[in-house]
């Protein structure tokens, strides 16, 4: 034993993804009950197993309680603006195609304010990960209905419910030209740390959308119970489908989730595309792009 | 050499802004003068009036437009109708034969008529009849050196016709020679 | 640091002001570029999406504005030097984004090649009405650099001064380009590289343990890294730091926001910069900026004509403004007149530096033209009879 392993308190319950953290800005934000930490927990252990060098890893987050994910984790982290973080991101990509780029942020972030960048984002294909917290509420500034709120659903811009048709974000993702596409919720912790590291290590631009409970204001205004009910709500209405037609997996108020992996292709990335158009362009004169 | 302002109009498409380029670049880049060009720019579609606007002088150019141009190229009617009114006391009118009908000629203008579209042909391409038009310029005005407007073709044209253009450019000039010494 | 030859093809070439900033930025080492199509700017992006596959640089085409003025952002932490470029009504979709990259103390350049404005205005035609924007467009304080060249060579020498002023002082600089300088064509000497002065990015090459990102030095500019290096650095837009942290006091908000502003405004003597000719016993100053400068000096010469002491200071930088200058010649001149393509932006620095010392005129035009220089003339002539008077 070690010196300094000596003032470690064993008795203590050390936590795994530590390592990952930046431990000097803990406490978090967010609210007891709110699934993003959980989420955060996967995507350190997918990042744990994934084998990809931490130095090389990049993350970028919008704006909203999901956001703030970056700030979090102990790897090169950037807080944008407010729906922007797939352009940065792209940026970021294109000038140093070394790194690996994650993009985490919520679902008003990245669908609304963010929603053109997303399809475009996907249209190119650029080599990126992108991990989409739905709480189908903007939770950071108080509850207001988003893209996702499900028909029904009340919030404080809403508040005799939502009846504006939400996206279906699978099915958008998809279209779009995104090359991996998954569903999981906040209580699906393995399927989720699973999908996230098949993202991670996917070429092209991988989607994976995670379910997560806003205990004080989705549920709580929508008398839903705590967050703890919420979970369980996923675990009694999710059904596993992999591969499942993502046309079908539209989300009502408290209906049925269909969760799962439903697109895994192979296509070339934005660079892929650009080199070898280039090359075939310009012959020996052109040397491939490598940042 | 005073500032000089010189305007090209005619038809989109017809490589009027091309000219104005050669012009300039034969000015400023192989005639040790000043040269400043504007384009009119504006979302015509192609075969509607368009010029080009160009100033020469020997020393450096402040006012980049041009308000009464001393030289006026012009190839087509539309062209000689709206911008010929422009021109200073005196200037001179360079216009293309068969395209431009001058009616109502102002009697203080030198006027210089030349077969443009008829050389370009006997060349081979009809394109070329800015360049003729160019070579014609360069022999009635004296504004830029002949090898200098020479160069400026050779490097403005697309590769693969210099020499074409450079024929069409020649032909254009002695034709301007010729009739100077009233042989044409 | 000297100019990467790769990019540089020496040479005088007759182009316009959009191709020559095109060349300015690639000179100054800009391998990427985002942008999106707009009147009167898009001849830069044109020649630099032709340049830049053969030299190692990455254009893309974004879907707006807003994307195009962040993913410059993500390429210059990614390691790259980045610019935008644009015209009015997209350059107020990136406000958000100069403001980023004010707070984030992203060095990067962004090119407005000013039309007739507001909103669509006139697309194809001259304007001089974002200078303002330029200075106070994003929400909150911060300082930032704006140039303003008055023809193709200086739009090509002055995106290369932007850049490197952007390294310097790790700030968003703007070039202000106008579309009768974008679009005027004149000769352009672009020189060997091994002329051509670079800044380069100023990395910090201590130990890594306990680098702060945001911590200045004297010069009240923090060192860069950029992403993969290993410094897991978290940059925000946040009010951060000098770890980059998310700090929401009034105190950090202080410490931050007061230095973002300090490094250009107590560094301005080394920013500004202008040109005057015969100011010196001038009874009357023309201050003028980009294409006005130059449609000021048939003015200015009849007026001299005429026996009127007239003097003529250009703003190379519109911000910071050259206020020290402004109020030293405010004591010994008799009137200062200002005419630019707006109804007033920049002459009401000159007013506030003048702080009623002296007159000052100003030569409004809203648009869609240049002067008319017998309008500058007229002003000028009815200073010099006031005070005959």
């Amino acid at each position: 034993m070690t010196e300094e392993s000596m003032d470690i308190d064993m008795s203590m319950p050390t936590n795994t993804v530590e390592e990952f953290l930046r431990m000097e800005r803990m406490p978090h934000i967010w609210c007891p009950g709110c699934g993003i930490g959980t989420t955060v927990n996967c995507f350190a252990h997918a990042l744990e197993t994934s084998g990809l060098d931490l130095k090389k890893v990049s993350i970028v987050s919008g704006i909203g309680c999901t956001g703030r994910v970056a700030g979090y984790l102990k790897l090169d982290s950037f807080h944008t603006t407010h729906g922007r973080a797939l352009p940065f991101a792209t940026g970021l990509k294109l000038a140093n195609p070394d790194l690996k780029v994650v993009v985490y942020s919520g679902d008003g972030d990245l669908t609304a304010i963010g929603g053109n960048h997303f399809i475009h984002a996907a249209r190119r294909n650029v080599d990126m990960t992108v991990i989409l917290i739905n709480n189908f509420i903007y939770g950071m500034t108080g509850g207001q209905v988003a893209p996702t709120t499900p028909i029904g659903a009340t919030a404080s811009t809403a508040p005799y419910g939502n009846f504006e048709e939400p996206f279906n974000l699978p099915y958008l993702a998809e279209s779009c030209g995104a090359v991996y596409v998954a569903r999981w919720t906040a209580y699906h912790v393995r399927h989720a740390t699973k999908a996230i590291k098949d993202a991670l290590l996917k070429r092209g631009f991988s989607f994976v959308e995670i379910l997560a409970p806003c205990p004080t204001l989705y549920s709580r205004r929508n008398r839903l119970g705590d967050g703890l009910d919420q979970m369980k709500f996923y675990k009694d209405n999710s059904e596993i489908k992999n591969g499942a037609d993502t046309k079908t997996l539209g989300l009502s108020f408290q209906g049925k989730i269909i969760v799962g992996k439903f697109v895994d292709k192979d296509k070339p990335t934005y660079l892929d595309s650009m080199n070898a158009f280039y090359a075939q362009k310009f012959g020996d004169t052109y040397s491939p792009y490598k940042g | 050499m005073a500032r000089t302002e010189i305007k090209i109009g005619g038809f989109g498409g017809q490589g009027v802004i091309l000219s104005g380029y050669i012009i300039g670049r034969a000015a400023a880049i192989y005639d040790s003068k000043h040269a400043t060009m504007i384009q009119a720019f504006g979302p015509e579609a192609r075969g509607s009036a368009c010029s080009a606007q160009i100033v020469v002088s020997a020393e450096p150019i402040a006012y980049p437009y041009i308000t009464t141009p001393q030289i006026m190229i012009v190839m087509s009617q539309e062209a000689y109708t709206k911008f010929s009114p422009e021109l200073a006391e005196g200037g001179i009118l360079i216009t293309e034969e068969e395209l431009v009908k001058t009616h109502n000629l102002r009697k203080d203008l030198k006027h210089f008529s030349i077969p443009a579209t008829r050389f370009a042909e006997e060349l081979g391409r009809k394109m070329v009849l800015n360049i003729v038009m160019m070579g014609f310029m360069t022999s009635v005005t004296g504004i830029v050196g002949v090898e200098a407007m020479r160069q400026a073709v050779k490097v403005s044209v697309p590769k693969g016709t210099e020499h074409l253009n450079l024929n069409a450019f020649n032909k254009g000039f002695e034709y301007g020679e010729k009739l100077k010494s009233g042989a044409a | 640091m000297k100019a990467d030859p790769k990019g540089v093809v020496a040479g005088a070439y007759f182009i316009d002001g959009d191709h020559a900033c095109a060349e300015g930025a690639i000179a100054a080492g800009c391998r990427f570029v985002a942008g999106y199509p707009i009147t009167p700017s898009t001849e830069i992006v044109e020649r630099i999406a032709e340049r830049f596959p053969l030299i190692g640089g990455m254009f893309i085409q974004m879907e707006d504005e807003i994307a195009s003025s962040i993913a410059i952002q993500g390429a210059v932490w990614g390691g790259k030097k980045a610019m935008t470029v644009t015209s009015g009504p997209g350059f107020s979709l990136m406000m958000e984004h100069i403001g980023l990259a004010a707070m984030t103390e992203t060095p990067c350049v962004f090119v407005d090649v000013q039309r007739g404005g507001p909103s669509t205005g006139l697309p194809t035609l001259p304007g001089q009405g974002d200078m303002m924007q330029a200075r106070w467009g994003s929400h909150g304080d911060y300082g930032i650099i704006a140039l303003c060249p008055n023809s193709p060579q200086e739009s090509f020498d002055l995106t290369i001064k932007a850049f490197n002023l952007a390294e310097q002082y790790r700030v968003p600089v703007l070039v202000m380009l106008d579309e009768c300088v974008g679009h005027m064509t004149e000769r352009v000497v672009v020189p060997p590289a091994d002329e051509i002065e670079i800044t380069p990015r100023r990395y910090w090459d201590g130990p890594k343990e306990g680098f702060l990102l945001f911590k200045a030095g004297p010069d009240r500019v923090p060192p860069m890294v950029k992403a993969g290096d290993g410094y897991n650095i978290h940059v925000t837009s946040l009010t951060h730091d000098e770890r980059g942290y998310p700090v929401m006091t009034a105190a950090a908000q202080e410490k931050l926001v007061r230095r973002l502003i300090d490094k250009i405004r107590l560094n301005s003597d080394a920013i500004v910069e202008c040109r005057e000719e015969q100011t010196a016993g001038a009874d009357v100053v023309i201050v003028s900026y980009g294409i006005t400068s130059r449609i000021a000096i048939p003015a200015i010469e009849q007026a001299r004509r005429e026996g009127v002491k007239v003097g003529h200071l250009r703003l190379i930088t519109a911000w910071p403004f050259p206020a020290k200058r402004i109020r030293e010649l405010s004591h010994h001149v008799s009137c200062f007149v200002v005419p630019e393509i707006n109804y007033g932006q920049m002459v009401r620095e000159v007013e506030r530096c003048v702080a009623g010392r002296t007159r000052v005129e100003r030569v409004s035009h809203g648009g869609g033209a240049v002067h008319n220089p017998k309008d500058i003339y007229a002003k000028i002539m009815s200073c010099g009879k006031e005070e005959r008077k």
